[in-house]
């Protein structure tokens, strides 16, 4: 028996592999009709002609798939074993830093898995092999950021507070509600409203700002784990974004009835994002020792000038303007992230992180970006105060419960459009029941699908109604999860304590 | 602002030894490109269209480097893929099918 010499098989061009290893595993039903197979795909009005005209720009096939996540865990692994064993998390900038990390903990990486379950979900019932194929790797994705993020925080937790019980914390936690509420809204909704709503106005619109600037702010921090799971996951974040780009283009292009029902999720989701988004903003703008970027600085540049004026001109094409109530979020811009950062200075005696009134240099930086805002809304009637209080011995927490919009579920505290003074309020009834929002893009969301929003979990109303271990704070924040040592004031904080110690410098006085 | 010629496609690329062949690879395929450095981040902006070159940033890292390895490098992009095949990448705007 003799081998016979076979010359190798041309490689197949990119085109050839992906047509062949996605496409080509694509067959028609016989036993069951194409309706019982791919039961979800039509009660949202949505209507598909043809699914081949879905494409993948990237032509990811499943062989280069995992070699390339293999490639991108193993140098985040190294990285994470390298910072572990050289007491890397000594060399952050400020133990205040990981404040951030403890709010995306909580806050993000459980939406992470989420969009995992959820993607699997797609990559089973999307009726096309190109939206299933790119729907079955970004949930593979999402379950790798899941869990590269956790394994990266898992080795501050060792050293810090407020990071031991996140994902009770996410279910619990009053702010945490934010970011929960708004996935499980996108959950609850059909197949193409969540791909509208995450692949397109989170991945699409909004991510960059939630990892560009906070990645690189990890960066300039010296938190070296941070930037690499964060670059990390963004590289597939670009996938994703060219997904939801692609999401979007496909459903305009099937079918013009398919437009408004399109315009109108993209008005939702963009002020759902958005508002979530504000979360992100404080972080940037005051939990960063060292800020890279201001929010101010981020929205113009990723979403003013990538956005509106690169991605939404493509889109008037398909009859798609850009987001109802964007003016608002633009104008907003120059406060966001005070207000929320106030908000939180207010409450983190009920939170898994510490805040502080922001040092003189950071208020001086804080004013040089923001010079029409700063200075006479937030530092002089808020921070000045706060700081008499502080040098009377006294410490500002806000000891009641605010009002929280019925949509986004945040405090009332952002402002009547054009008056930076006024809180702004916005009411709705619903059979027979009083109903408050924050602005009028929660309204305006709250009005179209009121029987969704009434059955919102709201932190505040949870408490009142006795279903958070108890009446007082002390036993809301046992039910929370949280330890001695989790929330409060930075100065004399646990945290602050143990890293002047491990630093041999003397731990600044208790406030 | 309309003009599909003119407005700004990027792409934001770690910053790293490896990445330093594929930036120097876009900086000379593209002559109008502007660069921003941030920590960690390159952000690398043009008017209207985009291209990555294999050959370019083969020439560069001497030694074989494949298009799907863009992937390793990117962070995030605006504009639309319109090319990615075995060659070249091609970022645009307006990229009506």
């Amino acid at each position: 028996m003799t081998a016979t010499p076979t010359r190798p098989a041309r490689k197949l061009s990119m085109k050839a592999r992906y047509s062949a290893l996605t496409r080509d595993l694509d067959w028609e039903p016989s036993y069951v009709s194409s309706a019982e197979m791919f039961p979800y795909t039509s009660f949202e009005g949505i209507k598909i002609h043809d699914w081949s005209k879905w494409e993948d720009p990237f032509r990811l096939t499943v062989d280069a798939y995992y070699k390339y996540q293999a490639e991108k865990d193993k140098r985040l692994y190294a990285v994470l074993d390298g910072f572990a064993q050289s007491q890397g998390h000594l060399s952050l900038s400020q133990a205040s830093y990981l404040n951030a990390m403890k709010i995306f903990l909580g806050g993000v990486t459980p939406l992470e898995y989420q969009a995992h379950r959820n993607f699997a979900f797609l990559s089973r019932h999307f009726n096309g092999p190109g939206p299933r194929f790119a729907a079955l790797c970004q949930s593979q994705d999402e379950i790798r950021h899941a869990q590269t993020e956790i394994h990266t925080l898992s080795n501050y937790n060792k050293y810090y507070s407020g990071m031991h019980s996140f994902l009770k914390q996410h279910d619990r936690v009053w702010y945490m509600s934010v970011p929960k509420s708004y996935f499980d809204d996108a959950l609850s909704a059909g197949p193409f409203e969540f791909l509208i709503a995450i692949g397109f106005s989170f991945e699409y619109l909004l991510t960059n700002l939630l990892f560009v600037p906070f990645m690189s702010g990890a960066s300039f921090n010296g938190d070296l784990p941070t930037m690499t799971f964060g670059f990390s996951a963004q590289s597939d974040e670009s996938r994703h974004m060219t997904l939801g780009l692609e999401a979007i283009k496909f459903l305009l292009e099937q079918d013009e009835d398919n437009v408004p029902i399109v315009q109108e999720w993209v008005d939702k989701w963009f002020w759902r994002g958005y508002r979530v988004a504000a979360i992100v903003a404080q972080m940037l703008d005051y939990m960063l020792p060292k800020p890279v970027m201001s929010w101010k600085e981020a929205f113009e540049l990723y979403f003013e000038k990538q956005m509106l004026e690169g991605l939404f001109p493509d889109l008037e094409y398909y009859g798609i303007k850009p987001p109802r109530h964007v003016q608002q979020a633009i104008d907003e811009k120059e406060a966001l992230s005070h207000f929320v950062y106030w908000v939180f200075y207010n409450f983190s005696f009920a939170a898994n992180f510490t805040t502080s009134i922001p040092s003189t240099e950071h208020q001086a930086w804080l004013a040089e970006n923001y010079p029409d805002t700063f200075v006479e809304y937030f530092q002089k009637p808020r921070w000045d105060k706060a700081q008499r209080i502080v040098d009377n011995g006294g410490r500002f927490f806000f000891m009641g419960l605010p009002q929280l919009c019925q949509v986004c579920q945040i405090p009332m505290t952002f402002p009547e459009p054009g008056d930076l003074n006024t809180i702004c309020q916005r009411t709705s009834d619903y059979n027979g029941e009083h109903f408050n929002l924050c602005s009028d893009g929660c309204k305006w969301i709250f009005d179209r699908e009121p029987e969704k929003y009434v059955q919102a979990w709201l932190p505040v109303h949870q408490i009142y109604q006795g279903n958070c271990g108890g009446p007082t704070v002390p036993d809301v924040l046992a039910w929370y999860g949280m330890q001695e040592g989790d929330g409060g004031e930075i100065a004399g904080s646990r945290d602050e304590v143990n890293w002047a110690a491990w630093h041999g410098t003397p731990a600044a006085k208790e406030a | 602002m309309n003009d599909p010629a003119t407005r700004m496609v990027s792409v934001d690329l770690q910053e790293n030894e490896e990445n330093r062949a594929v930036i120097e690879a876009i900086e000379a395929d593209n002559p109008d490109v502007s660069v921003r450095h941030m920590p960690g981040v390159v952000k690398i902006e043009a008017p209207g269209r985009l291209v990555i070159k294999r050959e370019s940033v083969e020439e560069r890292l001497g030694r074989d480097w494949e298009t799907h390895e863009f992937q390793m490098a990117i962070i995030t992009l605006a504009g639309n893929i319109t090319e990615w095949d075995d060659d070249e990448i091609v970022l645009a705007w307006n990229a009506r099918r």
